[in-house]
């Protein structure tokens, strides 16, 4: 079976009109005959479920947390694109589609991106409509900064709290819709299994998770908007529950998972500080505007860092890429750092850390301008760490971020899967190898607000869908899989929690399939990961029952989740061979250390089918044609 | 299909007025302005007995002059009687709804920044309930007065009444409540009316306690003043 | 008896276990090994590992993002909700805050819009269905002007966003004398009241929130402060006024409230 990605014909500029125009459409009285299911309510899956609503579909809406507004689009904090020209700097909807391009080391689709560009003015406009209190400037307008990657300023930010508010935005016009009755919504619901009938997406099986109750939901279309995957690190800037189950759950039952293997670490995280740790918790990177990186020249430097002179300091950014300086793109400068601590100069207790120095930026604009700016930052630095990086330079080390990679989809975000659609961080779409700053919540929005909506209405217009409920033998077989399945994990009563095998799972992936990888690792990986994950499911203790509330079965559930995707990312990795982006092959790269891509063979979306466990997935490759730009080394020297 | 939101859920609810009654807020707005009323008669009354410091036959005199006129006397008690009401009702209610909002109560529980003024209200507010029924019968009616009490002879019921020692302990009990109630009161009341701006709030929460206190004393200084002799027929 | 072995400070716990809504509870006694380095939540995750490994149920706590910003984390500390250092949460207090030997009272959020699920763990949705009689401005996807044709005076934006800051963690209503919901509600009213864009539903929203919170069973505000100094958001009194001021000029205003509510 050939992918097809369904891209419009037609110059690029044009090609999302062209698709609009040419869409069949629902009637609007007859809107209210579908329903659609969407699992998540993050800038994705809140936007797509409210806007659902308004346009007049009924909407089943899922989540695992208490409270739609909690999804972890919250913890963004450094702000989002938009291609205004608001600064008069040059920006265009050309330039932020090449540098999206580009910054995803010219492995992501095209005409994708180029719409992801073209709608994200539309995106800035409904926020700020909706009240979201975006930064402004004394005349009343908005005001925008720089952001990693980028030589213009065209990103928004609410203080240090853009995916709050964005999300808080998406979440009041989702409640809208809820008190309308329009979209149903299901808090602390956990989605366990994707239901084909007649190969379609028909429904879900999720498990209440207040009550425990397994309970199945039909619908005319599926939507997954649940986030991305990094978590499989175990420690990662996510939010703890963050988890692939949803999409993976889909993988198992047949859609493609692309690119698993572009994973994002970012650069700017607060360094670990013990085996107990928990997660990794992120300094936005729009500190690097202001702030300095830097280690120290010699090895075993002695001196309190405040006593460390000019001369002595290697503000290594700045030095390697002299343009871009600090604000070199996330890939490159956490792997810098890596360099940086694999040479012994890495700072702080573990030696894995580097310098991000304010001081000189206090001098140049006074304390207050910084607190203004990066306050709440600072403080949560300080609260975490105890010391005050007003006076200190903060210690920061990069961890697993972002996943680029997810289920594979078309030009109209349907998996191969029809009637599965996948919106956000949970899709491949956008940001190819490596995502730039302030560019998921563009997408996660443009997805949910102005695509999604749309593209599902073709495809519930094309017709096809029979009737159908949850008693029809597939909902009553998932159900069943999905309880056998938590019963097994009960049943195990081995000796090991969930939590030492998630954390021993991350260790294998970070150290093996991290930052830099290679054939010997990503192999050392693939005998490691099978061997754990059977001793999981034999040796693993799951405390309580399936019929109450019970945290610690959701995470075992997820953890078997993330053995079998762990294995998929290490066997992506490991074939490709070429480092682009977020992936970086150690066997593939410059003199200088840089990425060594190879557009020869290997300008193609990797998007693996599932072929039963311990079964080798299947590898489906979808050519990347770019029709507008040329393919270049990229460079931020 | 446009979606109307709220119109579709919510039916038409109960009369503006009873949802003002029904809401917390509105209760608030409502006790906020029965004490503004009930402090403007306090200052006011305070400052009428004031004369008692310049001649027993003054206050006399302005005691005639408010029962010369009944219409505006009795209009005044019925003002003053439903502000009592309302204020009184109201805060029962409320105090009832906030028990009921916790059942379980902390098993310890900071107070951080609240004041002991702020946590007693309705305890304060109880023993102001208490001494007005008192004080009527004492000065108004008589029959709770100790010693003879002689219709209209303000001055010599007062002094009849505080040369024991009984009667002064209440009042002055009484007075200390209400420099109480009224020490967070006259704060909190700016903030139910919505009358509050953080650059004044210090402001107004000093000018309170200064209120507070100034009436407490003031309304202390009588039976004392009496008691001690200072002030005698 | 740390999972990890890494010694530090010993506490004493008296957490409160509850297996469900219609479960009476109870405090129980735990003893924890800490390091100054760990959070608090961490800490627990500790006693966790050591409870499961020892074949006894873990203790229920909600969190997620564990970086003070989702709001799903939260309980009472020795009657300080988010614990003692006041203003953060949680998720965010860390195990250098205690000292050796300390002994700890663990509550959940105690209210009757809250109802306890397990252990620490309570329903919010109470506070979902405040922000659902109102907490929004109606502009359906597409509907919106260019953005810089809504100019909004850097002042206002400024408040707004203080009072967005809030995380809807609940610990305002925790810690409130009353449980009352007020500076919950108020920051919300007042984010979107101070705004342009929310002009045309102003008072109609304010009328209909603070209906929904006193639905919901939550308490009256008696201006304590209680809620401000333990807010995680930061969200600054002056909400509740501003929001008592609307309240009153929407109750006065001529044109029914309900008719208005939603304007589409
Ligand atoms: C700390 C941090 C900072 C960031 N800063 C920025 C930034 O400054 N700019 C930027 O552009 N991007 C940033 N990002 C990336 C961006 O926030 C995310 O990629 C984006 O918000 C993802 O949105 P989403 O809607 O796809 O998923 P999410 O917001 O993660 O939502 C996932 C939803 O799915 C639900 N869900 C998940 N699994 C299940 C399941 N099995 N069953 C039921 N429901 C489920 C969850 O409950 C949740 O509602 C940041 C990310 C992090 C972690
Ligand atoms: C009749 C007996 C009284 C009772 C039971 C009573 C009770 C209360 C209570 C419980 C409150 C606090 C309401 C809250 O929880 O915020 C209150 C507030 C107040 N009381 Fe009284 N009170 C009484 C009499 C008075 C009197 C005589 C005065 C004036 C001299 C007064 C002035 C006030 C004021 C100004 C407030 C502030 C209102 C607000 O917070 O908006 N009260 N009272
Ligand atoms: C020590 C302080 C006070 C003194 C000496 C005092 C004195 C008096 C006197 C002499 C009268 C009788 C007037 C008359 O009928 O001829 C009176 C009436 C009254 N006082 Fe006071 N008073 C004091 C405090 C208060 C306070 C604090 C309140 C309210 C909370 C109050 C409420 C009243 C009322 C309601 C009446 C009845 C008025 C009427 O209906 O005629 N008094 N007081
Ligand atoms: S107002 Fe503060 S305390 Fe209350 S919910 Fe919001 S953030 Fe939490
Ligand atoms: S503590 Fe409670 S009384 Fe009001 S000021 Fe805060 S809500
Ligand atoms: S876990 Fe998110 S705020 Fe504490």
């Amino acid at each position: 079976m050939a992918l097809d990605s369904r891209i419009p014909g037609g110059p690029l500029e044009n090609k999302w009109s062209e698709r609009k125009d040419h869409m069949k459409m629902v009637n609007p009285s007859n809107k209210r005959k579908y329903t659609v299911i969407v699992v998540g309510t993050g800038l994705a899956g809140g936007a797509a479920a409210a806007s659902l609503g308004e346009l007049g579909y009924n909407v089943l809406n899922f989540c695992y947390q208490d409270s739609p507004r909690r999804a972890h689009s919250i913890a963004a904090q450094g702000g989002i694109n938009g291609a205004k020209n608001y600064q008069n700097d040059g920006d265009s909807v050309y330039r932020l589609f090449y540098d999206t391009i580009k910054g995803g080391d010219f492995r992501s689709r095209e005409a994708n991106v180029y719409r992801l560009a073209e709608v994200s003015a539309n995106i800035i406009d409904q926020c700020a409509a909706q009240g979201v209190p975006f930064g402004r400037e004394y005349g009343g307008t908005l005001a925008n900064r720089s952001f990693g990657g980028a030589q213009v300023s065209r990103t928004f930010y609410a203080r240090g709290q853009t995916g709050q508010q964005l999300l808080l935005g998406a979440y009041q016009a989702l409640e809208r819709q809820v008190a309308s009755g329009q979209v149903k919504m299901f808090p602390r619901h956990e989605m366990l299994d994707l239901v084909l009938i007649d190969g379609r997406a028909r429904g879900i099986v999720v498990r209440n998770l207040e009550t425990g109750a397994i309970q199945s939901f039909v619908g005319d279309a599926v939507m997954l908007c649940t986030g991305g995957y990094v978590n499989v690190f175990y420690l990662s800037t996510n939010a703890k529950n963050c988890n692939t189950s949803a999409i993976w759950r889909a993988h198992r039952r047949g859609a493609l998972f692309a690119n698993p293997c572009y994973t994002q670490i970012h650069p700017t995280c607060i360094p670990k500080s013990g085996d107990y740790q928990s997660k990794l918790t992120l300094m936005s990177e729009s500190l690097r505007n202001d702030g300095r990186i830097w280690v120290p020249k010699k090895k075993g430097e002695q001196r309190p860092v405040e006593q460390i002179p000019e001369e002595d300091r290697d503000y290594y950014l700045e030095r390697i890429y002299p343009s871009y300086g600090n604000l070199a793109p996330r890939d490159v400068s956490s792997r810098q750092a890596k360099y940086r601590c694999d040479e012994g100069l890495g700072v702080g207790p573990s030696g894995l850390g580097v310098y991000l120095d304010f001081s000189e930026s206090i001098k140049r604009l006074g304390q207050n301008v910084i607190a203004e700016r990066y306050g709440n930052l600072f403080e949560m630095y300080e609260r975490i760490t105890g010391e005050n990086p007003y006076q200190v330079p903060m210690r920061i080390y990069p961890a697993a971020h972002y996943a680029m990679g997810g289920l594979w989809v078309d030009y109209d975000l349907m998996s191969n899967v029809p009637g599965l659609f996948v919106g956000g961080e949970a899709n491949f779409s956008d940001h190819g190898a490596n995502r730039l700053g302030a560019s998921a919540l563009m997408q996660g929005l443009a997805d949910g607000y102005f695509i999604l909506p749309l593209t599902v209405g073709d495809y519930l217009a094309s017709g096809g869908i029979k009737k159908t409920d949850t008693n029809h033998a597939a909902f009553k077989d998932a159900e069943r899989e999905a309880t056998t399945r938590l019963d097994k994990l009960l049943a195990a009563k081995g000796n090991r929690t969930v939590d030492s095998y998630w954390r021993e799972l991350g260790t294998i992936l970070w150290d093996e399939c991290g930052m830099a990888r290679s054939k010997e690792s990503l192999e050392r990986a693939l005998t490691k990961i099978p061997v754990l994950r059977e001793e999981y499911w034999k040796n693993l203790k799951v405390p309580g029952s399936g019929a109450d509330f019970n945290q610690e079965l959701e995470k075992a559930n997820r953890v078997a989740d993330f053995f079998e995707l762990g294995e998929l990312l290490c066997r992506d990795a490991l074939d490709r061979n070429e480092s682009c982006g977020g992936h970086f092959r150690t066997e593939y790269q410059t003199p200088d250390g840089e990425a060594k891509r190879n557009d020869a063979e290997y300008a193609y979306v990797a998007a693996w089918g599932w072929k039963g466990e311990n079964q080798k997935p299947e590898l489906q490759k979808e050519p990347l044609v770019y029709e507008k730009i040329q393919l270049a080394t990229r460079s931020y020297k | 299909m446009s979606v109307t939101t709220k119109d579709a859920v919510i039916a038409q609810g109960p009369s503006r007025l009873s949802l003002f009654w029904m809401s917390t807020v509105g209760k608030k707005v409502l006790m906020a302005l029965s004490g503004i009323i009930l402090f403007g008669y306090v200052v006011a009354h305070m400052l009428g007995n004031m004369q008692l410091y310049l001649g027993t036959d003054l206050i006399n005199g302005y005691a005639h002059l408010l029962h010369l006129n009944q219409g505006f006397l009795w209009t005044a008690r019925i003002v003053l009687l439903a502000a009592v009401l309302v204020h009184a009702i109201a805060a029962i209610q409320l105090w009832v709804g906030k028990r009921d909002a916790r059942p379980i109560p902390y098993r310890s529980k900071e107070n951080i920044q609240a004041t002991a003024a702020s946590r007693t209200m309705i305890w304060t507010g109880a023993i102001i309930a208490a001494f007005i029924v008192y004080h009527v019968l004492d000065l108004t009616v008589g029959t709770a007065h100790a010693g003879r009490y002689v219709e209209l002879d303000a001055a010599g019921n007062l002094i009849s009444g505080f040369s024991q020692a009984g009667p002064v302990v209440l009042y002055v009990i009484a007075m200390i409540a209400l420099g109480f109630h009224l020490w967070h009161g006259v704060y909190s009341m700016f903030g139910s009316l919505g009358l509050s701006h953080p650059r004044y709030t210090a402001g107004v929460k000093r000018l309170a306690a200064l209120v507070a206190t100034l009436i407490a004393l003031g309304n202390i200084s009588f039976p004392v003043a009496i008691l001690t002799g200072l002030v005698h027929g | 008896m740390s999972a990890n072995g890494h010694g530090g400070m010993k506490l004493t716990l008296d957490i409160w276990r509850q297996k469900n809504a219609s479960d009476p509870g109870r405090f129980v006694r735990y003893q924890v090994t800490a390091n100054v380095h760990m959070s608090f939540l961490e800490m627990l995750d500790v006693l966790n590992q050591d409870l499961i490994v020892k074949g006894e149920e873990p203790l229920a706590f909600d969190s997620d993002c564990r970086e003070g910003i989702c709001g799903m984390c939260g309980f009472v500390i020795n009657g300080s909700p988010h614990g003692p250092t006041h203003g953060a949460t949680v998720c965010q207090l860390h195990m250098r805050f205690f000292k050796d030997g300390d002994s700890l009272t663990l509550e959940p959020w105690r209210a009757k819009a809250f109802p306890i699920v397990k252990d620490l763990v309570v329903n919010r949705t109470a506070l979902d269905r405040i922000i659902q009689a109102g907490g929004y401005i109606s502009t359906r996807t597409g509907s919106a002007p260019e953005a810089n044709s809504i100019l909004v005076p850097k002042e206002s934006a400024d408040i707004a966003m203080e009072a967005a800051a809030c995380i809807g963690c609940g610990a305002c209503v925790a810690a409130c004398p009353n449980a009352s919901a007020h500076l919950f509600t108020s920051a919300k009213i007042t984010h979107l009241g101070v705004l342009p864009q929310g002009q045309p539903e102003r008072y109609s929203r304010v009328l209909d929130m603070i209906g929904q919170a006193t639905t919901e069973g939550f308490g009256h505000c008696t201006l304590m402060g209680e809620c401000e100094a333990v807010c995680p958001g930061h969200v600054a009194l002056e909400v509740i006024p501003r929001m008592n001021a609307d309240f009153f000029k929407g109750s006065i205003k001529k044109r029914d409230p309900k008719a208005v509510a939603g304007g589409a």
